[in-house]
């Protein structure tokens, strides 16, 4: 067995170690560094402030000069915002309901949906082809922000204002997903799908059990993208839907948080722990794949 | 899906349709997205295209009225002229460029990071772009809040710069900057994400032959070694950087929670459209508006495609 080191060699050792790496490492380097650390607690500044503010307990969030971090957590604002029902008329579970069905549901369709198409553009050989891969290249820098009135208006004619479908068909429509699956399976040997073809497999089970699973740094990639888009959106609930039972997360927190001034601090700190609960999927995610978001991105470039 | 209207009669034609019809599980395969795509993204640019040239209020049908928009746009609408196109270039200018650059030098500098901080790094600077949206009502409304409770006012306050409370995002001089630093901080994502990916790809072998062939500086290394290799990751990035300022248009109406902005400080175009599309039900004009970006978008992206896209042979 180790012997135990005591704390206080081991932190002595650990500064003995760090100066020696200092003294060895470029001064390019640590201007390098200092500089990446300065970008990197900007960054992270508002949302450790989130973090903090989520947790601060009432008097804390109303004390002047204002704190940064918090010095006797609790969970109150959480609770507190799942029985925020004076802002709305239905209670907070439906709206995390309708995200949760909405962003699962687009997000799988989402990635059916790119995988096949990626397959077609990538595997076989049709004609349009090239154009409309062009097309879906072109598409990539659409916003849907620059066409909102007349997305709109079809939405509006396709009748499915208010429905379930106004909040999933729109986010199918990613070109990103096919594009950044596409170029990741370009990568993939053609002699692999054409030595299952001889063995008499069709294109649905190449795809699924070969080329899927050599892809899949890339399906995590449009997996966070996907996930990113519908679960913060609330252009949808804004325009799309009426009623407020058909309404997600986003827009119940964006209706706690308006008219909010820091002097209304009663909601301050539930806003906070809403918004904390909305972020923490998106972390989780990022984290877990953040591999095969880096990987994927070595081949998202455009030719 | 694709299909001729009429029978093939050349020879190509036939040899063509012939082809599609072997082909035709590739078209089942691309057309649920397909669908979607030309629904929600083919179906909005070719109508706004064809509204931009009527006069619509959303319950009478459209009437054609030629050019008239695109002259109301430029002799009649004071607002647009006045505030939108140059708060617009300015944020676009800002967002778009000096935000590239800002990711290609944080990417830069990562990828010169000893291996173990590099995942850390990236993790913090991606994290804003992630939670983007959410943080602009939560934390930068409370951060630029009125009175001394907001942080900002608090902070000057204490250190003597200022005597009285300032309205941050209700003042004309103040919201537009305000509007472009929140856009920066949260403008690293995917496009960052590339440029870094593309950077760790370079092989290493050039930075030696680099080396052999007398290529000292770091600053050399960077344009005839890194930028060369990494030219479609750049693109991509690039394209990101305009979908990025387009997407963060209406961050002014967020901020100041008014649209109109306080004195059209913070009216971007995006907001603009809104205002004539929503509020006043001039759909014609407001979908000509959406013309004129889409056209502004595609000529931009064609300038980065110039610079950036591999030519042949290359």
């Amino acid at each position: 067995m180790q012997a135990k080191i005591p704390l206080r060699r081991k932190l002595h050792l650990g500064f003995r170690h760090m100066l020696y790496s200092l003294r060895h490492t470029r001064l390019s380097t640590v201007i390098i560094l200092i500089l990446l650390t300065a970008v990197a607690l900007v960054s992270l500044l508002p949302i450790v402030y989130v973090i903090c503010n989520a947790f601060k307990p009432l008097e804390e969030l109303f004390v002047y000069p204002p704190q940064f971090f918090v010095r006797n957590p609790t969970m109150q604002n959480f609770t507190d915002f799942m029985y925020a029902t004076d802002v709305s008329t239905v209670p907070f579970s439906r709206y995390l309901f309708n995200s949760v069905t909405v962003t699962l549901t687009t997000t799988a369709l989402t990635i059916v949906f790119s995988l096949c198409c990626a397959y077609a553009f990538s595997k076989l050989r049709f004609p349009g082809q090239r154009a409309l891969f062009d097309l879906i290249t072109i598409a990539l820098m659409f916003s849907p922000e620059a066409v909102v009135i007349t997305r709109y208006l079809i939405v509006n004619e396709l009748h499915i204002i208010d429905t379930f479908w106004a909040h999933i068909l729109p986010h199918l429509a990613l070109p990103m997903g096919v594009f950044l699956i596409k170029q990741f399976m370009d990568q993939v040997p053609d002699s692999l799908c054409e030595a299952a073809k001889i063995d008499g497999a069709n294109e649905i089970r190449i795809l699924w059990s070969i080329i899927t699973p050599a892809v899949l740094p890339a399906v995590g990639a449009v997996l966070i993208i996907a996930f990113q888009n519908v679960w913060g959106d609330i252009t949808t609930s804004n325009l799309y839907t009426v009623s407020e039972s058909m309404k997600a997360l986003p827009y119940f927190i964006n209706s706690l948080t308006s008219g909010l001034t820091a002097s209304s601090v009663a909601r301050k700190g539930a806003t906070a722990a809403a918004g904390l609960l909305m972020l923490l999927p998106n972390f989780i995610i990022f984290a877990v794949l953040q591999k095969s978001m880096i990987e994927t991105m070595v081949t998202s470039g455009i030719k | 899906m694709q299909k001729p209207e009429r029978l093939p009669r050349g020879a190509k034609a036939r040899e063509t349709w012939k082809q599609m019809k072997e082909s035709w599980i590739a078209y089942v395969l691309i057309a649920p997205f397909m669908i979607c795509f030309c629904i929600f993204i083919v179906g909005p640019v070719l109508s706004a295209t064809v509204l931009s040239f009527t006069s619509y209020d959303s319950i009478q049908p459209p009437v054609f009225t030629g050019l008239d928009n695109f002259t109301k746009m430029l002799t009649k609408d004071v607002v647009l002229m006045k505030y939108v196109i140059p708060n617009t270039l300015l944020f676009a200018v800002v967002v778009g460029p000096v935000g590239y650059a800002l990711q290609f030098g944080l990417a830069w500098m990562i990828n010169k990071a000893p291996k173990k901080l590099k995942k850390p790094y990236i993790m913090a600077i991606y994290a804003p772009s992630i939670a983007g949206g959410v943080l602009i009502s939560v934390v930068w409304q409370v951060f630029f809040s009125s009175d001394r409770l907001g942080y900002l006012n608090d902070i000057l306050l204490n250190l003597g710069f200022i005597n009285t409370p300032v309205a941050w995002t209700q003042d004309k001089n103040w919201l537009l900057p305000i509007m472009m630093m929140v856009t920066l901080w949260s403008s690293m994502g995917v496009g960052f994400l590339s440029l870094f990916a593309g950077m760790q790809n370079v092989d290493e072998q050039l930075y030696e032959a680099g080396k052999i062939d007398g290529i000292q500086s770091p600053l050399l290394e960077l344009f005839y070694i890194t930028i060369p290799s990494m030219k479609p990751q750049m693109l991509f990035s690039a394209v990101m950087a305009i979908v990025n300022a387009l997407k963060s248009g209406s961050i002014g109406v967020q901020l100041s929670g008014q649209n109109p902005t306080p004195n059209y400080a913070g009216q971007l175009i995006q907001s603009h459209i809104e205002d004539y599309g929503f509020a006043r039900f001039d759909l014609g004009y407001a979908t000509s508006l959406s013309f004129m970006l889409l056209v502004v978008t595609y000529i931009l992206s064609r300038v980065c495609f110039r610079f950036l896209g591999t030519k042949e042979g290359e």
